[in-house]
């Protein structure tokens, strides 16, 4: 029998070419109007935290991949570790030092990705595992992000991104439009007093334009079939249906659904992180389900948590839970009468 | 969504249902859809396979020596699911042996071996039917006699599916021309060549199954046989033009979008109120009642890396080897497939020969094989699977030898399609995995009913020797009188003769051992010695 | 000294645990059906090399906890791993004391050399041997378990033991090349 293994081969004969390699460069491609956005509002940081990020990515994976004795090239270059890279940069504050953002990368290679086996096996999203660790270690770090406009391509990006002698640049950081409206609100504020201070924010912040960005990348990702539209429809609907609901409840105290769709990472979130397929549901059904959930916690993170956005825990809770949707939510099998 | 399961599909639904999943396959097959067929060229060797894809192998009722001409029966069924096979061609038994066959481990079985004597004499047809006053069971066994099974999938004996729907009472014949594999254009080519044929065959096909509806389905990029199949007069039949995704012309599949209704699992069509029968099939169950001609002939796509891509007419029983070498090979290293690139089998060894089933025979260019990833979960294979399953989560379970785990995943509800393989982007051998699961647990099963069987008969003994120990406690000797043709003491009747009997037959096995060492047994030595 | 107090209370308080994790990990054991439940992964060649009269008997003996679960060479390894994940004991190697995996064979009698001495046919744990007294005597090839019971009784040694014929779906898919590399 040992010459049947070798001999013997299934059909299908052929194959429609797709390969994980050319997923991730088309998901790394969808990002590209994101970050120049990004990078436009929030300057050059923006791209620096990327490059650190990825990089690290790629030699942590490298190093994992040569300590399990695997192999380099399928691996290393599927873009896996690439689109974890830059997912963790964009996540990053774009002043943060060169050392976080490398922690996190490092973090979610080796412990998130391969200490759970590798590119498949991993449970939780690798880049979001990262940045939540520097989020609960490094708090104020991770608060610290620019206000926008002219002064950050002015600031001395690299001198903040490579202090020495332990120098600070953190002249043009401030609250985001999210944090700020979350501590006033927490802090027994009325929303009318913050209307004019949300506006500004959100209007320099540029935040609604990022998210527009972020909105047309996924959509060509969408179009494009890499990934399908449960995970983002669901998101953004329980991300609609529950800050519609608080603010129904009470305009003062609930910032509006608008409000939460262009600021913090909704789109990102909905089109490229929610959907990162090792760590999210398989199911048509339970990927709605997922959708669902993670929107409805990100608004409950933003408006009751402590902590600048609330995607990264929500993706990560959902994750955790993604095996159990699986599970009930198995289809129909044509034939069956009932789905288990 | 609430699907109507058992013999809903009795009506023809009004619109054309979808079907879950399925996959947009490169098509391949333009040149050849406007293309006419020809016939190949006479092999010197035709080979016949006794066991057929499904049920028992023929019985041969020709010996080694006998010459035959073109239509003469070879082998006869040895049950209700197995097919007469005729021979090709004039010419002579040359051998009843083991030969290669169509398989994917290149395994052997035995076959008819007939050497063509280049005369291609005819027997003289038999006589036609009149239809008009022609019954269902002399239409039956006209078909069972003429060899016909179904020559788009499995293999099936035809008479078998008519006859399982005829004491169904199903309504419904659905002719099946789809062609959903790549490169795949015999059907379409036969349509166009014999579109009245075909639907002679259909309305033979209904009478025998006493059926009130017909749909003939066609791809809708099938446009020249279904103009073909327009201009004949189609008697209350109903063309139909499904989409060309593959795999709608899976049995599943094709069923579900003419009638609503699915067939349930682990069921036949007929549980739908269904019979389906590849157009060819029906073409050949015209040649056969109305003409008198047994199968002996079909139409197959030679296509891939050879020269002249071709609709061929081919002897069954030609050696794939014969028909590239008619055809001309293009590219040196390639893969031979009997059927499509999708389902059909890969071949060790070429020189197996071509049977009822074989649509296509097909070289693939070696491409760049690409190693296999692990699952990133993307869930591709879900969305495609047309039987709904979870081809990722079956994959994870039959990798693991979780033979509970698949089935209750349903693995025996997959039809091997291939398209989750096709679609994955790990390109993980899903199917091949799939196969052996199904093969492992099906020799699992075996083994099971057979230490089942042999436990009742481990059981049975025991009763009865506790019955007799307990009779021979009270009058020695006597047997209990139910043990039939157990092991009865055997009656001494001359305890000398017995003795004298025994020593000389030791003495006879002590000479023969000494003149032959018997070869290796099996066992260890333990109870041998 | 209510330290020491605590960390024997604490002690017992484990080892009761303990105790009761123990009893209850393996809920098969004491249950009547056990000895069932193994019975139906065994081969039931009823070839006695596990040292015991058949296979229900080695079943009977493992649910007592009397016999180990490597006794079984017509099983081999694939029987000792149901077995352990049965009774969820780890598989161990089959003991070469009752003999080593072979193919599975049967017996045929050589029907020339045969004096219908019925011997065999008293041996054979399956009734697998047809004939009577003085008359010559088969074997059912397809009910014979190749357990050799019969071959030590026969008074001219005309029984042989002969691969077992293949059975029809005797060819599986193999595992995927990629599972192996």
């Amino acid at each position: 029998m040992q010459r049947d293994a070798e001999t013997v081969i299934s059909s299908p004969h052929i194959h429609s070419g797709a390969s994980v390699g050319g997923v991730m460069r088309r998901v790394l491609m969808a990002l590209l109007p994101g970050v120049i956005v990004s990078v436009w509002f929030l300057g050059p940081g923006v791209l620096l935290q990327i490059a650190i990020a990825t990089l690290a990515a790629l030699a942590a994976e490298a190093a994992m991949l040569s300590v399990r004795g695997l192999a380099m090239r399928p691996f290393l270059f599927d873009g896996t570790a690439a689109v974890a890279g830059v997912l963790l940069g964009l996540a990053m504050p774009p002043l943060a030092p060169w050392w976080l953002g490398t922690l996190a990368a490092v973090f979610a290679m080796v412990v998130v990705k391969h200490a759970y086996g590798g590119v498949g096996h991993n449970l939780f999203n690798p880049a979001m595992a990262g940045y939540a660790l520097l989020l609960v270690c490094f708090p104020f770090a991770m608060k610290a992000w620019p206000v926008p406009g002219a002064a950050v391509w002015t600031a001395d990006v690299l001198g903040a991104v490579f202090p020495v002698d332990g120098s600070r640049v953190d002249a043009v950081s401030g609250a985001t439009a999210l944090s700020f409206v979350r501590d006033g609100l927490q802090g027994m504020k009325m929303l009318s007093e913050l209307r004019p201070a949300e506006a500004a924010g959100l209007a320099a912040g540029g935040a609604a334009w990022v998210n527009a960005a972020f909105l047309g990348g996924g959509l060509v990702l969408l179009a494009a079939g890499v990934i399908r539209w449960q995970i983002p429809a669901g998101f953004l609907a329980g991300l609609i249906a529950v800050s519609l609901l608080l603010h129904l409840g009470d305009a003062q105290r609930h910032a509006s659904p608008l409000f939460h769709l262009m600021n913090g990472a909704t789109m990102l979130g909905a089109f490229f992180i929610a959907t990162d397929p090792v760590s999210s549901p398989v199911t048509p059904r339970g990927r709605l389900v997922f959708g669902l959930l993670a929107g409805a916690v990100v608004v409950l993170i933003r408006r009751f948590g402590q902590y600048p956005d609330g995607v990264a825990f929500a993706v990560l809770l959902m994750n955790a839970a993604a095996p159990l949707i699986d599970r009930y939510t198995r289809p129909r099998v044509y034939g069956e009468r009932d789905g288990r | 969504m609430e699907v109507a399961h058992a013999r809903g599909g009795e009506r023809v639904s009004a619109v054309l249902r979808g079907f879950h999943g399925g996959v947009r396959v490169p098509r391949s097959k333009e040149a050849l859809q406007g293309a006419g067929s020809r016939s190949a060229a006479l092999p010197p060797l035709l080979i016949y396979p006794l066991q057929a894809h499904v049920g028992t192998p023929a019985r041969p009722v020709v010996d080694v020596g006998r010459k035959v001409c073109r239509g003469e029966l070879l082998a006869v069924p040895s049950s209700y699911v197995s097919q007469a096979i005729h021979a090709g061609t004039s010419g002579i038994i040359v051998e009843i042996a083991e030969r290669a066959v169509i398989h994917p481990g290149g395994i052997t079985d035995t076959c008819i071996v007939l050497q063509a004597d280049g005369e291609d004499r005819r027997l003289e047809p038999a006589p036609p039917l009149d239809l008009g006053r022609a019954t269902p069971e002399a239409l039956l066994a006209r078909i069972a006699e003429a060899g016909i099974v179904g020559m788009g999938g499995a293999g099936f004996p035809s008479h078998v599916k008519l006859c399982e729907g005829l004491s169904n009472a199903v309504r419904l014949l659905i002719i099946n021309a789809v062609e959903c594999e790549p490169y795949i254009a015999c059907d379409d080519c036969m349509i166009r060549e014999r579109a009245a044929d075909v639907v002679l065959g259909a309305r033979i096909l209904m009478q025998a199954l006493a059926a009130s509806q017909c749909v003939i389905a066609l791809e809708d990029d099938m446009q020249l046989a279904w103009d073909a199949l327009s201009s004949c007069d189609l008697a209350g039949a109903q063309i139909v033009r499904v989409p060309a995704i593959y795999p709608a012309g899976g049995e599943k599949q094709l069923i579900r979008m003419i009638t609503g209704a699915e067939v349930p699992a682990h069921g036949l069509p007929i549980d739908a109120g269904v019979v389906m029968h590849n157009a060819a099939t029906a073409a050949a169950v015209a040649d056969a009642v109305v003409r008198g001609l047994p199968m002996t002939e079909r139409l197959l796509t030679v296509a891939g890396a050879v020269r002249t891509p071709a609709n061929l007419r081919v002897r069954i029983g030609t050696p794939i080897a014969h028909l590239l070498d008619g055809c001309g090979r293009s590219a040196a290293d390639a893969r031979v497939i009997a059927g499509g690139p999708m389902m059909g089998t890969r071949l060790i060894d070429e020189s197996v020969p071509v049977v009822k089933t074989t649509n296509c025979v097909l070289r693939l260019p070696a491409g760049s094989e690409q190693p296999a990833v692990p699952c990133i979960r993307c869930g591709d294979c879900v969305e495609v699977c047309p039987a709904q399953l979870q081809p990722q989560a079956l994959y994870e379970v039959a990798r693991a030898g979780d033979w509970d785990g698949v089935r209750e995943l349903h693995l025996f509800d997959c039809i091997e399609c291939g398209a989750c393989a096709y679609v994955c982007p790990s390109r993980l051998p899903l199917v091949h995995y799939y196969r052996h699961a199904k093969s492992e647990i099906e020799a699992l099963e075996l083994e099971q009913r057979r230490a089942a069987e042999l436990r009742s008969r481990y059981d049975a003994r025991l009763r009865r020797l506790a019955q007799a120990g307990g009779a021979a406690a009270g009058l020695e000797g006597q047997v209990e009188p139910d043990a039939g043709e157990g092991p009865a003491p055997a009656p001494a009747p001359d305890r000398a003769t017995m003795q004298a009997e025994i020593a000389a037959a030791i003495a006879r096995a002590k000479a023969r051992r000494a003149a032959y060492t018997p070869p290796a047994a099996g066992g260890d030595g333990d109870g041998t010695r | 000294m209510s330290v020491v107090i605590a960390m024997a209370v604490l002690a017992v308080g484990a080892l009761g645990a303990a105790r009761i994790l123990i009893a209850t990990a393996s809920p098969l054991r004491g249950s009547h059906d056990v000895a069932l439940r193994i019975d139906r992964l065994l081969p039931q060649t009823q070839c006695g090399r596990c040292l015991y009269a058949g296979c229900r008997p080695y079943a009977e003996a493992i649910a007592r906890g009397e016999a180990r679960i490597n006794q079984c060479p017509p099983g081999g390894a694939a029987t000792i791993r149901r077995l352990a994940r049965l009774l969820g004991v780890e598989p161990l190697a089959l003991n070469p004391r009752h003999g080593t995996e072979v193919p599975a064979s049967v017996v045929v009698i050589d029907e020339e050399t045969c004096i219908g001495c019925t011997k065999c046919i008293q041996a054979c744990p399956v009734d697998a041997i047809l004939g009577a007294a003085r008359q010559m005597h088969t074997v059912i090839a397809a009910d014979c378990t190749g357990c050799e019971l019969c071959i030590p009784p026969c008074p001219v040694d005309c029984i042989a033991v002969v691969p077992a014929p293949a059975a029809t779906h005797a060819w599986r898919w193999p595992t995927p090349a990629e599972a192996s590399g």
